[in-house]
């Protein structure tokens, strides 16, 4: 007799299973990352609790919760978009950067000689052009050159946070920054209002909402959408259907990007008012944001839910990093087990488990 | 001037191996068919146990075991979470680069800063070592150096001589007729991976242990992704490698090399990377036959019975 376990495939899946299986692969993970805690020597439960009451507990911890959403929420929705098509966009972090570069020097330089009105609209413009352009230059590279775009966006993040950099620490360093490597500020026709109290900066938070629903009409209910998913399960296929690789994996891209940009644009314009540090800019938001698109199955909609989530767990992480004397690490750590177990949860949305007793034959 | 050069030449050896060794377990990886995406993760892994285990016993060669248990490990949940459960291998890889900069940082942090107790001191191989200029270049280097060399030609040999060499290329070219000759892919897969792992374990060592002499948050500094670039560049080919990953040894080396004549030092911190894209798109241009030899079902999960 010997016992084996084998994965058979379902033939049928429910919504209701697919949601049970998500919340099952949340909690497993929390219990995971509770082990990470106890081998350190945190309680768990403590643990949790802090972030629990850091990200949601007050009315600062949901103000901070959503003001870390709106960026997730940008680079989440705009990330389902390409990896819906199997385009593997590791670099929203730099695209980020780049809508934060381009419309600092909107801000900087055009800020106070251009009418009030125009200087926003414009640097949120500039700024979806700087992301999207680098978006869609691994595009450009994939399609074009055979390059794995895993690596050239991850490059390209390399390379943009070093010419921030440079930037900061040179050419635009700040006259009024003492010595500090950071821009002069940005001037007042060129930040955004926040709601009194909080650092939401809400015309960004609104373009995100925005962002989330026009994504999810255009996958959902458009060509292009119908274009990318084919493009993503079946390249074979696209080309028979005639569908243009190169048009497609561009377009995607300048979307993703843009919208990483856009979210450059809020987090300089909304909190810093000045260009520093790209770990300052961002906080690792571009890498966040996969799991973002990830724990919303792909669904535009739905990472504004999981945004809200992880931008929890990264308030809540902030929070434990002071009580409990814990590295910004600690982050990852969450990240990356949550990903793995939703990863695994996959897996059982259209398998299921049975063992096997018998003779092997 | 005679001088610059060979400790130039010095210091790119040291400055490579780590790539090589990271290198050389991304082919085998890759080779059986499987695409970890991870090896920035587990890098970090093997470098903060490296430095951890050596801090704690005063040994470096404990240190050393230490990461390639601990690379391997870090492969073992790739290689669950692709071969066993099938699931998404870019995904898996990059939650494993998650994990592993995370991980490494939490139990890493007590130690940022601390010097190491004993180092892994250069080994001048006797006779060798006094042959004019090469002997200092090739012959008075730290063991890792030669561990990662042995352990090039090593892999060469498996992967274009031997039977499992040629168990290993089926199973990533052509698992269902792998099958039918009696291989077992899943184990030959999960080998794989856990091999990768440790030697990517071993390059995170080389770079706490030898290449830096202590532990930060970053260490790795996006070499694993280096490492992925140089498997491409490499056409899975370990004798390739050595040449890649020296190059690249050779760019982070003239890093330190260009400043003192002006050159911003951020622009060239950029230099790797920048290099990184160039080289795969060079590839690109010559319209070289890279994906053929790709190994056909690289990032594909096999189901016994399916084709």
């Amino acid at each position: 007799m010997s016992i084996s376990m084998r994965l058979v495939p379902r033939h049928q899946t429910s919504t209701g299973r697919q949601l049970a299986v998500l919340l099952f692969s949340l909690l497993a993970g929390f219990v995971a990352v509770g082990v990470v805690f106890a081998v350190k020597g945190v309680n768990p439960l403590f643990a949790l609790w802090k972030i629990l009451a850091g990200s949601f507990g007050s009315f600062y911890g949901i103000s901070e919760t959503i003001t870390k959403a709106i960026p997730l929420i940008l680079i989440g929705s705009g990330l389902t978009l390409a990896f819906r098509a199997k385009f593997w966009n590791i670099g929203a972090e730099s695209q980020l950067l780049m809508g934060a570069i381009c419309a600092t020097w909107i801000g900087l330089n055009l800020g106070t000689r251009l009418p009030g009105w125009m200087v926003i609209p414009l640097m949120f413009l500039v700024g979806f052009l700087g992301g999207a352009v680098w978006g869609a230059l691994p595009a450009l590279f994939k399609v074009r050159f055979g390059v794995n775009e895993v690596i050239s966006t991850l490059m390209l993040n390399y390379v943009a946070a070093e010419f921030l950099n440079l930037l900061i620490v040179g050419p635009w360093k700040g006259a009024t920054q003492q010595g500090f490597p950071y821009t002069d500020d940005l001037p007042a026709a060129a930040t955004l209002a926040v709601i009194p109290g909080t650092r939401i900066h809400y015309l960004t938070l609104l373009i995100a909402l925005a962002c989330a629903v026009i994504l999810f009409v255009l996958v959902h209910s458009t060509t292009f959408g119908y274009e990318l998913r084919v493009v993503g399960e079946n390249p074979e296929a696209a080309r028979y259907a005639g569908i243009d690789f190169f048009r497609t994996t561009v377009i995607l891209m300048v979307i993703s990007g843009g919208v990483a940009g856009l979210a450059g644009v809020g987090e300089t314009a909304g909190i810093h008012h000045h260009l520093t540090y790209p770990g300052v800019i961002s906080a690792g938001y571009g890498f966040t944001g996969i799991i973002v698109a990830w724990l919303a199955k792909l669904n535009p909609l739905a990472s504004i839910v999981s945004a809200l989530f992880f931008a929890g767990i990264l308030v809540g992480g902030d929070a434990i990093q002071i009580s409990l004397g814990l590295p910004a690490a600690t982050v990852h750590v969450f990240n990356g087990v949550l990903l793995f177990f939703l990863i695994m949860g996959d897996t059982f949305v259209n398998k299921r488990l049975v063992v096997i007793r018998g003779r092997r034959s | 001037m005679g001088s610059i050069i060979v400790s130039t030449l010095i210091r790119t050896l040291i400055a490579g191996t780590p790539l090589l060794l990271g290198t050389l377990g991304e082919i085998v990886t890759e080779r059986s068919g499987v695409l970890n995406l991870g090896v920035e993760g587990m890098m970090a892994i093997g470098a903060m146990t490296a430095f951890t285990v050596t801090l704690t016993t005063g040994s470096p060669w404990f240190g050393l075991l230490a990461a390639f248990l601990a690379g391997a490990l870090a492969g073992g949940i790739h290689a669950f979470v692709s071969i066993t459960l099938k699931a998404n291998q870019v995904v898996s890889g990059l939650a494993l680069t998650m994990l592993g900069l995370g991980v490494s940082g939490l139990f890493g942090r007590p130690f940022i800063g601390r010097p190491l107790p004993s180092k892994l001191s250069t080994l001048p191989i006797p006779g060798l070592a006094d042959i004019p200029v090469l002997g200092r270049i090739l012959f008075s280097q730290d063991p890792l150096f030669y561990l990662a060399v042995i352990l090039g030609i090593l892999l060469w040999i498996l992967l274009a001589r031997t039977r499992w060499g040629i168990e290993i290329r089926s199973v990533g070219e052509n698992p269902a007729a792998a099958e039918v000759q009696g291989v077992n892919v899943a184990r030959i897969r999960y080998l794989c991976v856990l091999l990768g792992g440790a030697l990517a374990g071993m390059a995170g060592a080389h770079l706490s242990l030898v290449y830096s002499k202590s532990w930060t948050e970053g260490l790795t500094g996006g070499r694993g992704w280096i490492v992925i670039a140089l498997t491409i560049f490499a056409l899975w080919n370990p004798l390739r490698a050595f040449l890649g990953a020296f190059l690249f040894g050779c760019i982070f080396v003239l890093q330190y090399l260009l400043q003192p004549i002006g050159v911003p030092p951020n622009f060239l911190a950029m230099m790797p990377y920048l290099a990184t894209l160039a080289v795969l798109l060079a590839g690109g241009l010559r319209k070289d036959h890279r994906r053929l030899l790709a190994p056909a079902k690289l990032g594909e999960a096999y189901t016994k019975g399916e084709r």
